[in-house]
């Protein structure tokens, strides 16, 4: 059993949760994600991690509260325990030898570019970060992103905080001042679809972080599977980052949709379980 | 004097109308008088060639004799010298193409049901609970990578020699195929978890949720001071057809379909896991895996499922009793056929599967005739999901992590002798080193494996 040692709202619909594990605290790297079962009749869940303490042994993801696991997961508390918990799966990013990047994440994506960023700062890269959110609301890790990164740049859709416009505006704005040797792009497919596009404007290598749907995680189910430079590849084992360039989003994007009629019978199952006296 | 009744004795069956709304066990196994009765159709040959055909080397003829004489605890006993997992062995192993198909019965009338006899005697030991001694004599430890049929049956083997064994697991439940694969109308999980039971009682210390290769590698099991490592990590990631079409939603592999319901028991209402629930369904492949995959659909509510193959009957790599089983249930076998295109509609969902018939020409490397396409025959075949069952190739995560440990080109461990490796103290075997195969295989792989193991550790 892993118990749950910190839990905590960062905005109404995102949590961030730190786990007692020990063994996978020890060897987990920014990039590599997490499978957990929150019950014994649970699904198993991939989460790429946000946050690492190896002395510690804790392990700390972020999630959206999206369907019914994530509801479930969002109504436990500090000091209840989770049934399973392994990892690290895929591979970690690879940061080595990078002297000025730019770190854009959107939205719940920012989860998992603030350790990717803090990893390149602490290897003395020069980092820039580009946060884009909906709304001032939606705002998370914001004092945690400005102290790994040289400059943060939040934007929102709407303009009530930070600059309004899209993570694209202000990449394509950065990037026709500054040379920078990578761009890492985390956040909604459709985002990184479009970084990407920005990206091989000007002509700089770019890593996305793909988060399909997965059974397992340990390559065997092939729920993962992505097309990369027309060949199947899985995020379970080849990525979850890929060369932005060679990834084919439009069909991740059409096979992200092929459980979105079952997770919402999901969350409507579990939400009528709620407040009922009787089993 | 023998039985010289022609065919085996029946085996009781559910009936085909419960079958299709449940995923109970299909057959019900033989019933004292049955057993008694089959296993007096043996003739106890002196040069007894069944044996022959086994592949952890049962003595058939004299655990049957002891069947006969109504001695079922005995009989276990003849069994239990060369496989702890019998009650596993004797529900999935292809028994027609290994030990029945050299019965000298079978040349006149049908063999003896020797699988069907196994399986008797190990559910009436089952049900008598029999307890094993715990022996750690040699004080040595050992971890196994894996608790598919080869781990347990490796760990099974080391425990009794007086090892003390680690058996690390990546998912959350032991049993590896046995668990996540076979479904439950097949082999009923109360089964592999009795099994695993009765080795942690034996003194296994099972370790889930660790996934040897990430979470620990190899390297670290040495440093932690086991001193020999069995990988029985079993087959990988499945393959696809690269047709047009596969990134389609209601395209998916048998392994994740039959993981869902398996491991993740998406067909039972309180689980979390949501089920594939398509109408009519096509599964590509007449494997095992295959007609796994084909007799789910039909017991979560399928119309129409067919099994589209390339090759003809007598080609069908799947074990007879599941093929007749699955014809019974409905499943339409489409033969001769190869999916030449997935089509959908325009939400990106399946609409229908683009075939074309073939025809069998010479032999191909596999020893079976190759199928040649004719021309012009191309047809569609309306459906809502593809579940692709064309067999997988072994996971990456231990030999991209573990210097000095070889593997050929398909990414299947290079060993010198089929378990030993390259690596000195790392052995292992099952799917991991064949690529995919039966769990009797891996089973006398992981029994293999103990036993160079303990050569190797009495040597060192």
């Amino acid at each position: 059993m892993f118990e749950i040692i910190e839990k905590k709202f960062l905005n109404p619909t995102v949590v961030k949760m730190t786990v007692n594990a020990p063994l996978v605290a020890k060897k987990i790297k920014p990039g590599q994600f997490i499978i957990l079962v929150a019950h014994e009749k649970g699904e198993r869940v991939p989460f790429t991690v946000a946050d690492f303490d190896r002395e510690k042994g804790h392990v700390t993801v972020i999630y959206q509260i999206v369907g019914a696991t994530t509801m479930l997961l969002s109504e436990m508390n500090e000091g209840d325990c989770l049934s399973d918990f392994a990892g690290p799966l895929g591979n970690p990013t690879k940061l080595e030898g990078v002297k000025r990047a730019v770190v854009i994440g959107g939205g719940l994506g920012c989860a998992i570019a603030y350790p990717q960023a803090k990893a390149l700062s602490n290897n003395g890269c020069e980092v820039d970060i580009i946060a884009g959110f909906k709304n001032r609301d939606l705002v998370i890790l914001e004092e945690e992103m400005k102290a790994v990164s040289n400059n943060l740049y939040i934007t929102t859709d709407d303009g009530s905080y930070g600059e309004k416009g899209l993570v694209t505006d202000k990449l394509r704005l950065l990037a026709s001042k500054k040379k920078y040797d990578l761009v890492i792009a985390i956040g909604p497919v459709i985002m990184m679809k479009f970084c990407e596009m920005a990206a091989r404007e000007f002509d700089l290598p770019i890593i996305v972080s793909l988060n399909p749907m997965m059974i397992d995680g340990t390559g065997m189910c092939g729920g993962c599977r992505v097309r990369v430079g027309g060949e199947v590849k899985f995020a379970c084992v080849d990525g979850p980052d890929f060369d932005g360039h060679l990834v084919d989003f439009d069909s991740l994007m059409k096979r992200n949709r092929s459980y979105a009629e079952e997770e919402q019978k999901g969350v409507a199952k579990h939400k009528c379980r709620i407040g009922r006296t009787e089993p | 004097m023998a039985n010289m009744q022609q065919n085996k004795t029946p085996m009781p069956l559910l009936s085909i109308e419960k079958r299709c709304t449940t995923f109970e066990e299909v057959a019900l196994g033989y019933s004292a008088e049955d057993a008694v009765n089959e296993a007096k159709r043996c003739l106890n040959c002196k040069n007894s060639p069944c044996k022959t055909g086994c592949p952890v080397g049962i003595d058939i003829p004299e655990f049957i004799s002891q069947v006969a004489e109504g001695n079922f605890e005995e009989a276990y006993n003849v069994i239990l010298k060369s496989n702890c997992l019998s009650a596993i062995s004797g529900r999935v192993c292809p028994q027609e193409r290994q030990c029945e198909k050299h019965c000298v019965r079978g040349i006149k009338g049908e063999s003896v049901g020797i699988g069907r006899l196994e399986r008797f005697v190990s559910d009436y030991m089952r049900a008598k609970k029999k307890v094993f001694p715990r022996n750690d004599k040699t004080g040595k430890r050992v971890a196994v990578v894996g608790s598919g049929p080869a781990g347990l049956t490796c760990a099974g083997e080391l425990l009794a020699e007086g090892y003390n064994v680690t058996l690390f697991e990546a998912f959350h439940k032991a049993g590896g195929v046995l668990i996540y694969g076979i479904p439950e109308f097949r082999l009923p999980k109360k089964i592999v978890e009795e099994t695993v039971n009765s080795l942690k009682e034996r003194g296994l210390n099972l370790v889930t949720n660790v996934v040897i290769g990430k979470t620990l590698t190899i390297d670290d099991l040495f440093e932690e001071g086991y001193e020999a490592v069995f990988i029985g990590s079993g087959a990988g990631l499945p393959m696809f057809m690269n047709i047009p079409g596969e990134d389609l939603i209601g395209v998916l592999s048998a392994n994740e379909y039959l993981t869902r319901n398996n491991l993740m028991k998406a067909y039972l209402d309180d689980y979390d896991t949501p089920a594939v629930k398509g109408k009519k369904i096509a599964v590509v492949g007449a494997g095992n895996v295959a007609m796994d995959a084909a007799r789910s659909a039909v017991r979560l509510g399928a119309e129409e499922v067919s099994i589209i193959y390339r090759r003809g009957e007598d080609e069908i790599p799947a074990r007879a009793e599941e093929v007749e089983h699955a014809k019974e249930e409905g499943v339409i076998f489409r033969l001769l056929t190869s999916p030449e295109e997935i089509i959908g509609d325009e939400s990106s969902r399946v609409k229908a599967i683009k075939c074309y018939r073939t025809e069998l020409g010479e032999p191909d490397a596999s020893g079976r005739r190759s199928p040649v396409k004719i021309e012009g025959s191309q047809f569609e075949i309306e459906v809502d999901t593809v579940i692709m069952a064309l067999g997988t190739s072994p996971n990456p995560l231990i030999k991209n992590t573990t210097p000095g440990l070889d593997s050929d080109k398909r990414g299947r461990i290079v060993t010198s002798d089929g378990i030993t490796t390259t690596r000195e103290g790392v052995f292992a075997g099952g799917d991991a080193v064949t690529g995919a195969a039966t769990v009797i295989l891996a089973m006398g792989a992981g029994k293999e494996g103990a036993r160079k193991i303990k050569e190797y550790l009495e040597k060192k």
